[in-house]
């Protein structure tokens, strides 16, 4: 163990823990709106992600043809393809998540029967999804060209700020108040909130419970495919099995600050991207994920509900 | 729709005792002839293209009933979800590689110790998470899977990633030894029989209705003066003794353990083939895990794509048939039904 790495490079673990976190809570936006409205965990979430990092990385390689030769651009044009990067991944992301909702939940919600046939076609179609990415690229992993020349964009001290994690944290805290604005003031997210009270009572109440459904799958999906567009400006690469991990991260980080809950999907993101980030540090990466789960155990032994508490509304019955 | 469940319960109901005996002991022998099916001229269509039929018969067909028989009693019996099922049997088969190689204990004396050991990791892991609800049980045992092949990674001395080589064959017993497939196999079949004996006579007492209440409204249970914390605890922990004993079994047979062979994947597919099958019903388990242990190895020759058919195979079953292929409710409601329908018509007689 070395704790004086902690002394030593706090300040750039912290933002680089702060950023990782960022992502984290973007991704389980996408798991706790679904979970609000529908009460089942979107297994295929990670595939979701996974799809978006794959649009980001084709528009960039072989629709404008970057590769690792080109310039890095600057400016307006930086501003504009970076913005067609984002478009392009939170859309399919968006897109794949309603057909996901289409295909693994909408028939099995209409017979009403037990949650975990929902669980195991969401997982089919999880399976479906990764295995045909992973026969379409070879199992070959993906890289993304570099367009953005990167920099430390602040210094405090010693310590540099580079802009691709700028990047993330302005954008991630941006689109999360925007979100949230959306649930509390729009009248489709007060739909959705309605349905997440009560399914019954908002159907009685004349609320078309398939639309707002499908909506609220695609709202996840956008934010999730935001949170890939982030990953891959930072790391740069991709592969089919991407999803997995980072899915599984972000799922415990929506459960650590109460799923169905999106100011829990915040703190737990956060909580969950400085844990991970200090841990590595410390004790080495390997042991990243233990120490994640044992902290997830503890936290749900005192909190039962998450640290924030469950639902947007109520706890379950 | 046309269900064999009832087909089937309905022959067993009105069999008498020689039939039913009957009927047992011919299933057993078909099950037991299986090895030899690859052999025989018609039957072997059974075969499997790439790896030997009779390999795949051990594993992962036998494991994966075992494992799906032992899953059904936390998810499908007390409606636990259990999404790290896979630490037992990774528990299990890395007690048979430390025991087996380091120590002169032969495997049918490391079955019990293997399995213990997995009771105790299924306790441990029970007694404070079994208090959570629904998806955080479900999120915390994933983790638990998770923690444990991820610790088997990261310690040197119990082989790390290389895993642990050279884990000895079972010894043999009454003169049959045990370096092939069909020996092995049977006592897989043996155990599988065992533990569906053990689960229908649990099913019948007093763990079997506790667990059936848990299942149906926990709340409701627990005000009825069912001790729940405990008998959710016996589940999880039953559950695990058989995951232990299908690992210890799974390494012997193997002869080598690595903590790649203990991936989330497993405990997704077990879970699948609980559900795939029909929760809660043991038949229906055992189809479950008969067909999606044997798909993927039969359809190889589609190779790349064998899992993406599966995957499909998934969504559709679930689609079509949602409480699997041979559900359990429909049977109740059938008793119900004729139950009811017998005392109106002898009431109308008296």
């Amino acid at each position: 163990m070395t704790f004086n790495v902690l002394t030593s490079q706090f300040w750039s673990l912290l933002v680089s823990g702060i950023a990782l976190g960022f992502i984290y809570v973007l991704i389980s936006l996408g798991y706790t709106m679904v979970y609000g409205v529908l009460r089942l965990i979107n297994f295929a979430n990670s595939e979701i992600f996974m799809v978006g990092t794959f649009a980001t990385v084709l528009v960039s390689r072989d629709l404008y043809k970057f590769d690792q030769n080109t310039n890095p651009l600057t400016g307006t044009k930086l501003v504009l393809t970076l913005g067609s990067f984002l478009l392009a991944s939170m859309l399919a992301s968006g897109i794949t998540a309603v057909f996901v909702e289409l295909i693994a939940y909408r028939r099995l919600r209409a017979k009403g029967t037990n949650r975990l046939a929902s669980l195991i076609s969401a997982i089919g179609t999880s399976i479906v999804l990764q295995e045909s990415v992973r026969i379409l690229t070879h199992s070959i992993p993906m890289s993304n060209p570099r367009v953005i020349r990167k920099y430390d964009a602040l210094t405090f001290g010693s310590t540099g700020i580079r802009n691709d994690t700028i990047i993330v944290i302005v954008f991630a805290a941006i689109l999360y108040f925007a979100i949230n604005r959306f649930v509390s003031k729009t009248l489709l997210g007060k739909a959705i909130r309605a349905v997440s009270m009560s399914e019954e009572t908002s159907r009685l109440m004349g609320i078309n419970l398939n639309r707002v459904i499908s909506a609220t799958f695609f709202i996840g999906g956008i934010t999730t495919g935001a949170a890939a567009f982030l990953y891959e400006t930072v790391y740069e690469n991709t592969k089919y099995n991407v999803g997995f991990n980072i899915g599984l991260a972000a799922f415990t980080a929506a459960v650590l600050g109460g799923i169905g809950n999106i100011r829990g999907a915040f703190f737990g993101g956060i909580t969950l991207g400085l844990l991970e980030v200090f841990i590595a540090a410390v004790l080495g990466t390997q042991w990243k994920s233990v120490t994640v789960f044992v902290v997830l155990v503890l936290v749900l032994l005192f909190r039962p509900n998450g640290l924030f508490g469950e639902a947007i509304t109520q706890s379950r019955v | 729709m046309f269900n064999i469940r009832d087909r089937g319960a309905e022959i067993w109901d009105r069999s008498d005792r020689k039939r039913r005996i009957a009927i047992a002991l011919g299933s057993v022998a078909l099950a037991a002839s299986l090895p030899f099916w690859a052999d025989i001229p018609i039957l072997n269509i059974v075969n499997t293209p790439i790896s030997s039929f009779q390999a795949v018969l051990v594993y992962p067909v036998g494991m994966f009933i075992l494992m799906a028989l032992g899953l059904n009693i936390v998810v499908g019996k007390t409606g636990l979800l259990d999404l790290g099922y896979v630490a037992f049997f990774a528990i299990g088969a890395y007690s048979a590689a430390i025991l087996g190689t380091k120590t002169h204990l032969n495997i049918w004396e490391i079955l019990p110790i293997g399995m213990a050991l997995a009771m105790l990791a299924g306790l441990l892991l029970g007694l404070p998470t079994l208090r959570l609800r629904g998806d955080y049980l479900a999120i915390v045992t994933l983790g638990f899977g998770e923690i444990v092949r991820i610790t088997a990674v990261n310690t040197p001395s119990i082989g790390g990633p290389n895993g642990i080589p050279g884990v000895p064959n079972p010894t043999p017993i009454f003169g049959v030894k045990f370096d092939d497939y069909k020996p092995i196999f049977w006592v897989v079949l043996v155990m599988i029989l065992l533990v569906i004996w053990m689960i229908r006579r649990f099913s019948v007492r007093r763990p079997g209705r506790a667990w059936e209440a848990i299942r149906q409204d926990e709340d409701v249970a627990m005000l009825m003066g069912v001790a729940t914390l405990k008998y959710k605890i016996w589940a999880f922990v039953i559950g695990a003794a058989i995951g232990g004993a299908a690992g210890v079994i799974f390494a012997s047979n193997s002869m080598y353990v690595a903590p790649d062979m203990f991936s989330f994947n497993i405990s997704i597919l077990v879970l699948s083939c609980v559900v795939f099958g029909g929760m809660g019903n043991i038949w229906g388990v055992v189809v479950g895990g008969l067909t999606l242990a044997y798909l993927p190895e039969r359809i190889r020759f589609i190779s790349d794509a064998r899992q993406l058919v599966f995957g499909l195979a998934l969504v559709i079953i679930m689609n079509v048939r949602p409480d699997g292929l041979l559900p359990r409710k429909k049977r109740e409601k059938i008793r119900k039904v004729r139950e009811t329908s017998e005392s109106s018509s002898s009431g109308a007689q008296s």
